[in-house]
């Protein structure tokens, strides 16, 4: 070592020597791969990176040199300290991964451990089963319309031209309520909302109708006092039974496949003339791809135009319904009515809450 | 109605070929509906015409046996032993001869039975599997007659094993199709096939004195009214078997010939008839209303009170028939008849329609005239029956027919020839609509302009323009019409309410809760079982006058008691955690003036529709939730937690806030809760006053143990309509200013609702206040008996600086300060 006004002496200032600088590196990259964990790792430290470390100390011999000479030796223990705190820092990283990776490893669970602390919900089928079919519609343009399912007896039959004494009124199978003359009834389908909606609105009129309707059927396995229907009504100049079939195969179409298409049978409805029922072609179902019998559409009766108000002369109008707990049977394969009206939970669960 | 293919084949020429399954489609595309098709069991093997020689009656056995010698056509006859005793020698039989199978597998070999060589079976019309008639076995005939077929001859085809009945839905404006004349004329139509009218035929005009003196007194409702007589007839005379065969196959109990005649002409031209013995008929007969306190002793035994609507059929006796739907007993033909008056009348639909409903006799006959009978068919179904009662009873036709005849003529309609076109989609040419509804029956002129178009007499069903299309639309075909899809105009979507169910809905299940819609049938036992007071307007019900169980004969006025039976029928499942929900309407009772109900020639007048709608009474809809055992189950992370009030309470808030809007509770008290259990859930009135919308919490001990249910089961119900429709929400401005965590814990009475101490906090706080938040609650010792602690967490901060220490401290001290004021509460340490 060289005192600061000690003359020059390249044989004294041997620390500034490349041979030196070399094994102060070697020496620091050895000591800090020996070091098995961080602990170890910071006590050898200040050996050589510390105040009294020979790359450190060769940096205060620089001094002592002639200008000339300075710039060489500069760089060589510029890149010897460059070198051993590189060294340093990588075996720092590595103990510190590793340290890490065990404290990881330690916290490590079982993700496979049940998850349910709270029960599934679901909405019952029906209801989406409804909703879906109604956004098919609102899709289209349509609004959704409502109306009570304890209805005014003349909104239920006398404005759908189901006359007092008609067999069609008989064959309704109509829940009555008290008083006899109370004029009210269960609506037995959603079409008497089609007359309120035309008795409040006027053409054009494109509405879906969902809802609760009743029938004095006792519950078995195919049928049920309580069930639900979607009935669907367009009014506007020009409309014809065309229309009406695009509707139905659109329909069948979004939900039940882009190769379904319906079929429609000769029918009666005192409330369309003409009258259909309606098979849809179903290739997804559980025995087959096959016809199923699905709903009843026409066209609207001029009778019924009159009086709800509608000018038949001007306008014409077609009504289709459906039935939601058939559509639910064939679509997911439901044998038994009664799983879909008791409430149990395992039925219902199965749904989710969006079907 | 039941179309024996046989008898259709009688009427039109189906093609050589034809298939079942081609009648089938072409019913289905003609809008007959196919119910089903009844298929003989197959019968295989020997099956031919036998002739019994002798007769050997056995004895000593249990019942009577007889031993016989038949004549199959072989070289000997075959002995026989048969246990039917309606036959004698000489008559014509079906025998199946060992090796042939009847219906069921049954295979007939030669067996010895009652101590004699069976070497076949003389076959009945059962056994057969062509009829249920088993009293006897088939007799085909007497074999002197040369028509009867000769021993020996197969005998598959005689008894029309072959034949099947196709089983038809006809809808009621098809009333012409509840008849062979009416469905060959469909299927003519339909195959495009020749087919012969049955009952294209005349009334012999008879000579002498009217067959009876007859007066209608009501033409509205009788505008004809035909009658024979006949006498001499055979009261023992049997129907034949072809008539009794396809009356068995159509579903019709063979009586007697009389009977069975005008039952069979009804089946063939779609009149009913009715048959009196004339002797017992007194005096003239009148067609007339009934009088006040008059009575009919019916067909069917039954003693009835006739209502002044009532069409009677009357001799001096007093009535003797209820016009168009039942004979009454007194003229019943009997065992002893031999003078007869044939009946075949034109009877209002709407007024059968109402006798048929009020005496609950939804006869044959009544069906049909109420769907309209063809008025030219009464002189046709006399003759057909005279004619059959000639042939197979001896009667002879005595005096000139009677006919009262009152119709006028048929209205023709006017029908723009272009108006199938329009409404179907499918550009029919005028010629192919003159062709279709001439084709229906129609009579059509017209050249220019619209056409005039006369319905058939069998079709009263077609009255307007739209009827006349339907047809045309019908025999063209449906597969024809394109499919186009209408664009409607923009809409808006759902409306607040409509989208706002849907949350809720979507809320609760997102929550756990599993939807779960019942009936909404109740009895009073339900209502009883909540324990509601006598005086609660949940008891006010409407009450339905034909409910299908009479212990639950009116509509529901709250979810609960269908939402709690769906809970208890899973929990007799085996299930023991349950979150249930239902959302729907509510039916509240009460006195309303009954709804008008106007005529329907045009839409009814304001005031009217008013009324109309205002009868219709409100139908909110609720949303009402069931818990019982565990709420979070026990597992891996710790022990369960049990399902509580608090769910309840939870549940409400869960809807709340689907809805967008804020709810306060406060202890409430009503059944079928737990008195201190039981949360009232209020909003905001529209007033600025709180409004009760619903409650929630724990059930009545009480409650659970009459409705068997777990202890502690909670429940919550809430009106849905009576929340406020949430406006648009403003959108708040966020401040990125440090906030100030304030915690403070207040010891106050343990009867001060947490709540009221929080809206102190808010009201106190002031602006700076973002959130507050009970963190804790604690009685014990170190609060003393009688008063609780409960902690909030405060967040405080400014919307456009950071808070200064003083700031803070004064929200502090305000707080304390009213919170210690209106609660008398102590600051805790």
């Amino acid at each position: 070592m060289s005192g600061a006004n000690d003359p020059y002496d390249p044989k004294q200032v041997a620390a500034l020597s490349p041979e030196a600088l070399d094994a102060a590196v070697a020496a620091a990259v050895e000591a800090f791969g020996g070091a098995g964990d961080l602990a170890e790792l910071a006590a050898v430290r200040p050996a050589h990176l510390g105040d009294r470390a020979p790359v450190l100390l060769a940096r205060r011999e620089l001094g002592a040199l002639p200008p000339a000479a300075r710039s060489d030796a500069g760089k060589r223990v510029n890149a010897a300290r460059v070198a051993v705190t590189e060294a340093y820092e990588q075996r720092l990283a590595e103990l510190e991964a590793e340290r890490d990776a065990r404290a990881l490893a330690e916290e490590r669970v079982d993700v496979t451990l049940p998850w349910d602390r709270v029960p599934r919900g679901a909405r019952h089928p029906l209801t989406t089963l409804t909703e879906r079919i109604a956004d098919v519609f609102v899709g289209m343009g349509y609004e959704v319309a409502e109306g009570p399912e304890l209805e005014a007896e003349w909104l239920n039959f006398d404005a759908l031209n189901i006359g007092r004494d008609h067999p069609a009124r008989t064959m309704m199978d109509t829940f009555f309520v008290a008083p006899e003359d109370s004029g009210l009834v269960l609506r037995t389908h959603t079409s008497p909302v089609q007359a309120r909606t035309m008795l409040s609105r006027t053409p054009p009129i494109y509405v879906v109708a969902p809802g609760r309707v009743y029938r004095t059927d006792e519950l078995d396995a195919t049928h049920t006092p309580v069930f639900h229907q979607v009935e669907g009504l367009a009014v506007d100049r020009g409309l014809t039974m065309a229309h009406l079939r695009g509707t139905l195969d659109h329909l069948a179409r979004s939900l039940f496949g882009a190769e379904a298409i319906t079929r429609w049978r000769p029918s009666y409805f005192p409330f369309t003339e003409p009258s259909a029922e309606f098979d849809v072609w179903f290739p997804e179902h559980r025995d087959g791809p096959r016809w199923v019998e699905w709903g009843g559409c026409g066209m609207v009766n001029p009778r019924v135009l009159v009086a709800c108000g509608v000018d038949p002369e001007e306008y014409s109008g077609f009504a289709f319904g459906v039935g939601i707990e058939r559509a639910l049977q064939f679509r997911s394969g439901v044998g038994d009515m009664r799983d879909i009206v008791e409430g149990d939970v395992r039925f219902t669960r199965a749904f989710g809450v969006e079907y | 109605m039941r179309v024996p293919i046989g008898w259709l084949a009688e009427h039109v020429d189906v093609p050589a070929g034809t298939t079942v399954e081609d009648l089938d489609t072409a019913f289905v595309r003609l809008g007959l509906e196919v119910e089903e098709i009844h298929r003989p069991e197959p019968v295989t093997g020997p099956f031919v015409v036998g002739r019994v020689l002798e007769i050997e009656e056995l004895t000593g056995f249990k019942k009577p046996i007889r031993y016989t010698q038949v004549d199959v056509g072989e070289e000997e006859p075959r002995g026989i032993v048969c246990g039917a005793r309606n036959f004698t020698a000489g008559d014509a039989v079906v025998v199946a001869l060992p090796g042939a199978v009847l219906p069921g597998g049954f295979e007939i070999a030669a067996r010895k039975t009652y101590d004699h060589v069976s070497d076949g079976m003389i076959c009945s019309v059962r056994e057969l599997g062509v009829g249920d008639d088993h009293a006897g076995i088939l007799v085909l005939g007497d074999s002197s007659d040369p028509a009867t077929p000769a021993p020996g001859t197969p005998a598959g085809a005689l008894v029309g094993l072959e034949d099947v009945v196709i089983e038809l839905a006809v809808t009621p404006d098809r009333g012409y199709c509840l008849s062979m004349r009416g469905i060959a004329r469909e299927m003519g139509t339909g195959l495009g096939v020749d087919w012969r009218d049955p009952g294209a035929r005349e009334l012999p005009a008879g000579s002498g004195e009217p067959a009876w003196q007859v007066l209608v007194e009501d033409a509205d409702r009788c505008d004809r009214f035909s009658m024979v007589a006949l006498e001499g007839l055979d009261p023992t005379a049997p129907s034949p078997w072809w008539m009794r065969r396809r009356l068995a196959q159509s579903g019709v109990r063979s009586i007697s010939l009389a009977v069975d005649v005008t039952n069979y002409v009804m089946l063939e031209l779609g009149q009913p008839m009715h048959a009196f013995d004339r002797d017992a008929v007194i005096g003239p007969i009148v067609v007339r209303r009934a009088r006040a306190g008059e009575r009919l002793t019916t067909l069917d035994g039954a003693d009835r009170a006739l209502h002044a609507d009532d069409l009677l059929i009357t001799d001096d006796t007093g009535p003797i028939g209820l016009a168009a739907v039942m004979g009454g007993a007194s003229t019943e033909i009997g065992n002893g008849t031999t003078a007869v008056l044939l009946e075949a009348a034109h009877w209002e639909p709407t007024g059968v329609a109402r006798t048929a409903r009020r005496h609950r006799l939804p006869s044959e006959a009544a069906k049909r005239f109420e769907r309209g009978v063809d008025p030219e068919m009464t002189t046709a179904a006399l003759a057909r029956a005279a004619e059959l009662l000639a042939e197979y009873g001896g009667a002879r036709v005595v005096g000139s027919p009677v006919d009262v005849d009152t119709r006028g003529p048929r209205p023709a309609i006017a029908l723009d020839a272009a108006r199938p076109a329009q409404v179907a989609g499918v550009p029919y040419t005028p010629a192919h609509v003159v062709e279709e509804l001439t084709a229906v029956g129609c009579t059509v002129e017209g050249d220019d302009g619209p056409l005039r178009v006369t319905p058939p007499s069998w079709r009263p069903d077609l009255t307007d323009p739209a009827d006349l299309v339907e047809e045309v639309v019908r025999l063209s075909g449906y597969d024809d019409i394109p499919s186009v899809l209408p664009t409607a105009p923009p809409g808006r979507g759902l409306t607040d309410a409509q989208r706002r169910r849907r949350a809720i809905g979507r809320a609760l299940a997102e929550a756990g809760y599993v939807e779960a819609p019942a009936y909404p049938f109740v009895g009073e036992k339900a209502l009883d079982a909540l324990g509601l007071p006598p005086d609660d307007e949940r008891r006010s019900v409407v009450v339905v006058r034909n409910p299908l169980s009479e212990e639950e004969p009116a509509l529901r006025t709250t979810l609960l008691p269908g939402l709690l039976a769906t809970l208890a029928r899973n929990l007799s499942r085996g299930q023991r955690d349950l979150a249930l929900f239902e959302h729907g309407a509510v039916f509240p009772g009460g006195d309303r003036a009954p709804a008008p109900l106007p005529g329907v020639d045009r839409r009814p007048d304001d005031a009217t529709l008013a009324a109309l709608l205002g009868a219709v009474p409100e139908q909110p809809w609720h949303v009402a939730v069931a818990l019982t055992g565990q709420r979070e189950a026990r597992g891996w992370w710790g022990a369960g937690r049990p399902a509580e009030w608090a769910d309840a309470v939870e549940a409400a808030h869960r809807v709340a806030a689907a809805a967008g809007v804020a709810l306060t509770v406060r202890a409430g008290d009503r059944a079928p809760w737990h008195p201190g259990r039981c949360a009232e859930l209020l909003v905001d009135g529209v007033d600025g006053a709180l409004r009760s919308v619903g409650f929630a919490g724990e059930l009545h001990p009480r409650v659970c143990s009459a409705l068997e249910l777990p202890a502690r089961t909670s429940v919550m119900e809430l009106d849905v309509d009576a929340l406020p429709l949430a406006g648009v929400p403003v959108g708040p401005s966020i401040s990125a200013f440090p906030p100030v965590y304030l915690d403070l814990a207040f010891v106050v009475g343990d009867r001060v609702p947490a709540a009221e101490v929080e809206a102190s906090i808010r009201e106190s706080a002031g602006d700076l206040l973002e959130d507050v938040r009970l963190f804790d609650v604690y009685a014990g010792p170190q609060v003393g008996a009688g008063r609780r602690s409960l902690a909030f967490a405060l967040t405080l901060r400014a919307p456009d600086r950071t808070l200064s220490g003083e700031e803070s401290t004064q929200v502090r001290e305000r707080v304390i300060r009213s919170v210690q004021q209106a609660h008398e509460a102590e600051l805790r340490g």
